[in-house]
């Protein structure tokens, strides 16, 4: 069985943490209600996608499955 | 390496995993649109395609191919006369699918799969802006009481400023 040889300080392990980083989500504007929304998404305020389409989505709901 | 698996598993047995997408594509093509998850969104298109083909083909064989997915005269009969006929011009690719971003409870990626009928999107933009607009108004009764009862307050003011 593997076994630690040396005492591994607290400041060791938290800088190798140092690299963990949270990167932000790329947020885009909805073309249609200007609203931010993720991008290739349909916009969860408007319900348009690409301008134009409108997906009745979050309000009457399609059938689920 | 996975060189050629082309069936996503969806963490089904063959049986399971078969039996989900008869179930799908059948919500499919009764609603037109259905939401599911984005992984199971995508599986169900080569489904999809794969009847809407055999509706084009409108033999005896075919009817009886796309019964044993369906299981519905009914349904198979709706195929047949008005489904596949709309997709004349097309060449396979009968489905878009939208993605509409996570589920609360799992954080699963969902999507909105549809066929391409009907409903005129994009192009003929008049026609299809006025169709679409009517089928909102019949709609928005439902939606406001769902939303009112659901979030009451804080999203729906909005929502309904937007769409009127
Ligand atoms: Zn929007």
């Amino acid at each position: 069985m593997p076994l630690p040889k040396r005492r591994h300080s607290k400041a060791r392990g938290r800088k190798r943490r140092t690299h963990w980083k949270l990167a932000a989500p790329n947020v885009t504007e909805c073309s249609h209600c200007h609203q931010p929304k993720l991008p290739h998404r349909v916009c969860p305020h408007c319900g348009y996608y690409n301008n134009k389409e409108v997906i009745p989505a979050e309000a009457s709901k399609p059938a689920k499955t | 390496m996975r060189h050629g698996d082309k069936v996503k598993k969806l963490s089904r047995i063959k049986s399971h995993r078969e039996a989900m997408l008869a179930n799908m594509v059948i919500s499919l093509l009764t609603h037109r649109m259905i939401k599911t998850t984005t992984s199971k969104a995508k599986a169900l298109r080569p489904v999809a395609d794969r009847l809407i083909t055999f509706g084009k083909k409108g033999d005896l064989a075919a009817k009886r191919e796309a019964y044993r997915v369906l299981r519905d005269h009914n349904l198979v009969k709706k195929l047949f006369e008005e489904i596949a006929p709309q997709f004349a011009s097309r060449n396979g690719g009968y489905t878009r699918v939208l993605r509409l971003g996570t589920r609360l409870g799992d954080g699963a990626s969902l999507s909105l799969v549809e066929l391409l009928t009907a409903k005129p999107v994009v192009e003929k933009d008049k026609k299809g802006k006025k169709a679409k607009i009517k089928e909102e108004e019949t709609k928005k009764p439902k939606e406001e009481k769902a939303e009112k009862t659901e979030v009451s307050g804080i999203i729906a003011p909005e929502k309904l400023a937007k769409k009127e």
